[in-house]
């Protein structure tokens, strides 16, 4: 951070690595956090805030047209029957549904916000300043540069996330996935779906093997 | 605030990458970054709105040459000061070397309109408003119109919560502009949504 731009303020010789410690110590000798407080985030934010989730809630979409009718009516409510309950942060759950003709892929220009309990903690593209700044404005240039080439048949609609109503993809189930356990089904959904960066049935069966989480 | 972090739209950045590594933190300090902002937030030592404006407060330099989670405890280290629920002094002591803070504060605002319950298809513009504080319309969508949707969800209003004050909660609306509106003759053809606090928006007879 040292440089002749640098304000009085940037310069430290402290890294920021050396600063995040001395600020988790610091929060634990003041008893603000407990001794264990990162090992306990880093079971939730790895082990339970997993792409898996969300993959679950769309294949019960895709199984159950009127799970999926109360999902699209009200997110919030319908994935509790799944047994996800969202941060309370979280006011509302818009499920935002792909067609044949109609994509929808989620931002947050102002900062990085997501579903993130339901989607996984979001990639790193996604909060860069290339993703915040050019999602909404360059949408179809910047689906291509992640691998997305939508065809001009296809409708895009931006969802840029400003106030407490969280956004997550319901992708469109594809046509070779006829007969499919549901355990499969749930392989196939990424959590790029989820965000909106890919479709499912265009990136076709070697797709199921980027599924994280 | 008109600040570094209201990206929307600007333009200069390259394409969009993916990054070499798969899991969710690339180094070990950034869980840590990430554990210390949740475990804050629970104890209730700020709000979320907090959380997000002193990260909007950061030098616009500092700001754009720092990566997120180096954004993030920027702003968390600035917020335990400002509260007190940690001092510089004894940070300071910790690290051996000063080290940097985000900037202090304009004053926030209260702001409760009578509700106005936004219709779907009305026509509504993003009001001609620059605020001093945390504010939460996207710059991009200034003085624009576009059309209701739905209601979304009710929430605090955060041009006050941002700033740790008694925040009522209001209606937020999904509206929908069109990009080439927003960005005429000079973006990808798309519907752009956002959720607008009702506060944002005026009616267009």
């Amino acid at each position: 951070m040292i440089d002749s731009n640098s304000t009085p303020a940037q310069r430290t010789s402290a890294s920021v690595e050396q600063r995040a410690d001395a600020m988790a110590q610091a929060m634990i000798d003041s008893g603000l956090a407990e001794k264990s407080f990162v090992e306990d985030f880093a079971h939730k934010a790895v082990e339970e805030w997993v792409p898996r989730n969300g993959a679950r809630i769309v294949v019960k979409a895709w199984l159950d047209p009127a799970f999926k009718a109360r999902l699209l009516a009200d997110g919030r409510s319908a994935v509790k029957e799944l047994g996800f309950d969202l941060p309370a942060i979280h006011r509302q759950l818009a499920i935002k549904e792909n067609t044949a003709d109609i994509h929808n892929v989620i931002c947050c220009s102002l900062c990085s916000c997501t579903a993130f309990t339901l989607i996984g903690l979001p990639p790193s593209w996604y909060k860069d300043f290339e993703y915040r700044a050019r999602a909404v404005r360059q949408s179809r240039t910047v689906l291509r540069e992640l691998g997305l080439d939508l065809p001009d048949s296809i409708s895009i609609r931006v969802w840029d996330t400003t106030a407490d109503t969280r956004y997550m993809v319901l992708p469109l189930r594809p046509d070779f996935t006829h007969g499919w356990s549901e355990k499969q089904l749930i392989g196939l959904v990424t959590q790029d779906s989820l965000i909106g960066v890919a479709r499912l049935e265009m990136q076709g069966i070697q797709g199921s093997e980027r599924v994280r989480g | 605030m008109d600040g570094m972090h209201d990206l929307g739209g600007v333009e200069g950045f390259g394409p969009v990458q993916r990054s070499s590594y798969t899991s969710v933190f690339e180094f070990s300090w950034e869980l840590k970054v990430h554990a210390i902002g949740s475990c804050m937030l629970s104890q209730k030592c700020w709000g979320i709105d907090e959380q997000r404006h002193a990260i909007e407060r950061m030098e616009p330099r500092h700001y754009l040459a720092s990566g997120y989670y180096e954004r993030q405890l920027t702003g968390f280290m600035t917020l335990a000061i400002e509260k007190k629920a940690l001092s510089y002094t004894e940070l300071r002591q910790r690290l051996g070397s000063d080290f940097p803070l985000s900037r202090p504060s304009a004053p926030g605002r209260l702001g409760r309109p009578a509700p106005r319950n936004f219709k779907p298809g009305q026509r509504v513009r993003v009001k001609n408003e620059f605020v001093a504080g945390h504010t939460r319309f996207p710059s991009y969508t200034r003085g624009k119109i576009g059309t209701v949707v739905s209601q979304s969800a009710i929430c605090h209003f955060p041009d006050a919560s941002g700033h740790g004050l008694d925040a009522h909660e209001e209606m937020t609306y999904d509206v929908c502009f069109e990009a080439s509106d927003l960005w005429p003759g000079n973006s990808d053809g798309a519907q752009v949504h956002f959720t607008a606090f009702e506060s944002y928006l005026e009616l267009v007879e």
